[in-house]
């Protein structure tokens, strides 16, 4: 059992999670995720980091309750045990001097982007943000964000916070006035897409760490499978991140609507019992 | 011999066909004392047995088959535990008619006898009456380190802790057992019985942490600094293989090993009850020949589709268990022989709608001894289907060998050992479908043993013990 230390609410739908493991805390690099199962009958999900402490053996991650899985897991109380925790799984970001990297990211997401952002900073680069919510209350962990990088730039869809429009409109605006080397996505793949596509007109890289659906993390099943430069990648083990210029963005939207009725029915009946 | 020696084995009692297709319990129920007393008198206890030299692990098969004709039962365990400690395991999924079986005097004029169905009644009879490990060991003060809780690190485990040593396996997935757990379904071999087996294991001073990838988790370097004097990598067949065609990443397309963790490991079958979902739709193709193939296919039988399996050899040359293939066919499965998918046709939404398949004819004979399939020009056709399987065998998994990039590995990417199972690391021992590639339950048992015993004389020699 791994146990739930403590967990507090970021903005409506989104809890912050701060988990006892300490194998994984030991270990977890920015960019690597780690799968858990909450009970006997749970299902296995991959999740990432926003922060670890090595020595007391905790990790920290931002839970947006979209289904079952991560609704329970967001209802979960201090003292409340997660039967599985395995990590840290997938390959380490590449972390080095790039020069000026803008990581972009939306809503929940900026969890995972959090300890790749700190980890570029450090390694000197110029680190840029752009954070994009729907409206200014999906707008948290700001502050953190603000420490670690040298400028946040928020956008929300209606305008309540920031800039209005997407994020990648401000990725855009952002590059008219500025050189930027590598542009770092992790979002909607919508947003990896576009991101991903803007980065290659102004000549800087692209990276995009992959929400693709998974299993058992340690590459034996392929549920994860995704198609870069015309070759099969499995995202748990030669992932999660890839190049962006490479991705079939498309085909990882199609996939990750899979299950798309059985996560409804999941829920439904959960909602039901509760 | 005065006696008549009956010329066909006794028959195992099964679940109906029509019956069994519609519950994942077990399809063969085992004989009953009196059956197996039959089947035993069956054996003509030759002074030099032909049947043991086909057996991976040589047990003593006239031996234990004796102490059954004697009603000794709980001797017959221990005959057979003294060479592998997971009969019930073995009597079920082992290919004995290619093994002991195969070699049985009998067999030349008769059917041979049933040493499997045996073997499996001594197990089950003793398990359902808590045969128990007496004293335990004498513990030599040393660690061992098993990675992997599949057939052959669970045999590792239990030989090097019978030989005194402190023994941690560590293992992955959220249950112990490896493809016993994830691979091999409910109605060929019940996890219970599988969590007995472990679970006696476990009595002889065996320790399982769950939740552990070696090579991400501990690395092998860690786990001699933890204090483990030798370690064995026992971690099996990993990435699944796919056929490299068009449309191979359209939805409902599943590795068999994804299909299998997702019913058997995960209970999908029992969705939304349990959490992991599954789709099966109304016509589901597997594709390949092997018992991974074949236990795809019976799954899907049992969430209700209708199943092809399309093999490009012919039913002869199928790796699977003959058994198996009866069963699947008495299950209704229809097998598509010499067919070859060439492409996966899917609808505007991106799911699998057709394959498209060509017509295959037997050429001459290849390395594998197997006459190589060959395309018959212009013979394309589409078969219309919901899911696809693809179990077509797996690559090894490279996550422990990219992180220690000191053990050197084939260009098929295997561990390279000597003949004792030791690899290019001093103290790290390897066995099982990591060595071998894809391979049966008892020749990774086989090489668990075996790596055991060379562990301990290597402790020995380093003066470790």
């Amino acid at each position: 059992m791994y146990k739930v230390v403590a967990n507090s609410e970021l903005a409506p739908g989104y809890k912050l999670v701060k988990i006892h493991a300490p194998l994984v805390a030991a270990k977890i690099q920015p960019g690597q995720f780690f799968v858990l199962r909450i009970d006997e009958k749970g299902e296995r999900i991959p999740m990432s980091i926003f922060e670890f402490d090595r020595k007391r053996g905790y990790i920290e991650t931002v839970v947006h309750e979209v289904g079952k899985t991560t609704k329970k897991l967001a209802s979960l109380e201090v003292g409340d045990g997660i039967m599985n925790i395995i990590g840290p799984l997938g390959k380490p970001s590449e972390i080095r001097r790039y020069g000026h990297v803008v990581c972009i990211c939306r809503e929940g997401t900026v969890g995972a982007i959090h300890p790749i952002a700190r980890s570029l900073k450090r390694a000197g680069n110029k680190v840029t943000i752009i954070v994009g919510a729907r409206s200014k209350e999906y707008v948290f962990l700001l502050d953190k964000l603000k420490k670690i990088s040298d400028e946040v730039i928020v956008a929300t869809d209606d305008g309540s916070m920031g800039r209005k429009g997407y994020a990648v409109s401000a990725l855009r605006d952002f590059l008219k006035s500025n050189k930027v080397d590598l542009i770092l996505s992790i979002g909607p793949t919508l947003l990896m897409k576009t991101a991903s596509k803007i980065a290659k007109e102004h000549g800087a890289k692209a990276i995009s760490s992959l929400g693709a659906i998974m299993l058992d993390g340690t590459g034996m099943c392929g549920a994860c499978r995704v198609t870069v430069g015309g070759e099969t990648k499995f995202a748990c083990v030669h992932g999660p991140e890839f190049d962006g210029y490479k991705v079939d963005f498309d085909e990882l939207k199609r996939r990750q609507k899979m299950y798309v009725e059985e996560e409804k029915i999941a829920l439904k009946e959960y909602e039901r019992l509760l | 011999m005065s006696k008549k020696i009956l010329p066909k084995r006794v028959d195992m009692p099964e679940q109906r066909p029509k019956e069994r297709v519609k519950n994942f319990e077990e399809v063969a129920l085992g004989y009953s004392e009196t059956q197996a007393l039959k089947e035993a008198s069956r054996c003509l206890q030759c002074a030099k047995p032909r049947c043991v030299k086909g057996c991976p692990v040589r047990i003593n098969i006239p031996g234990f088959i004796k102490c059954i004709l004697n009603h000794d039962f709980k001797t017959a365990i221990k005959i057979i535990k003294k060479s592998n400690y997971l009969p019930a395991i073995c009597g079920r999924v082992c290919p004995q008619e290619l093994q002991c079986e195969k070699n049985c005097v009998l067999g030349r004029k008769y059917e041979p006898v049933a040493i499997g169905r045996l073997e499996r009644f001594v197990a089950d009879y003793n398990r359902s009456r808590e045969y128990k490990v007496k004293k335990k060991v004498k513990l030599n003060g040393k660690k061992v380190a098993i990675v992997g809780s599949g057939p052959s690190g669970l045999t590792a485990a239990a030989y090097l802790a019978s030989y005194g040593y402190k023994v941690t396996i560590f293992e992955a997935l959220h249950e112990p057992g490896g493809v016993l757990v994830y691979g091999i379904p409910e109605f060929r071999l019940p996890k219970e019985i599988v969590r007995k087996e472990i679970e006696y294991i476990k009595n002889l001073g065996v320790e399982i942490k769950l939740d552990v990838l070696v090579g991400k988790t501990l690395s092998l370097k860690e786990l001699f600094e933890m204090g483990y004097s030798a370690i064995f990598v026992g971690t099996g067949a990993g990435l699944p293989k796919f056929l490299n065609i068009p449309g191979e990443n359209l939805n409902n397309i599943y590795s068999g090993n994804e299909f299998l963790f997702r019913i058997n490991l995960m209970k999908s079958y029992k969705f939304p009850e349990y959490d992991t979902p599954i789709k099966i739709g109304k016509k589901l193709a597997v594709i390949g020949g092997g018992n991974v193939a074949i236990d795809c296919a019976r799954c899907a039988v049992r969430m209700g589709a209708e199943v092809s399996l399309i093999y490009r050899r012919t039913e002869k040359e199928m790796p699977a268990r003959s058994e198996e293939i009866e069963h699947a066919k008495d299950e209704g499965i229809k097998i598509f022989e010499l067919v070859s998918p060439i492409k996966f046709i899917g609808d505007e939404k991106g799911n699998v709608k057709k394959i498209m398949c060509v017509k295959m004819k037997l050429g001459e004979r290849d390395i594998s001894g197997r006459r190589k399939p060959e395309v018959i020009e212009g013979s394309e056709f589409t078969i219309d289907i919901d899911t696809v399987v693809i179990a077509i065998g797996q690559s090894p998994n490279p996550l422990l060998l990219e992180t220690t990039p000191e053990l050197r590995v084939t260009n098929a990417g295997t561990i390279i050992v000597d003949e004792n199972g030791e690899t290019s690391i001093r103290g790290v021992f390897a066995g099982g479908d990591i060595v071998t590639g894809t391979a049966t339950v008892i020749q990774a048992i086989g090489a668990g043993k075996k790596a055991a015993y060379a562990i301990h004389q290597y402790l020995r020699e380093v003066g470790d013990v």
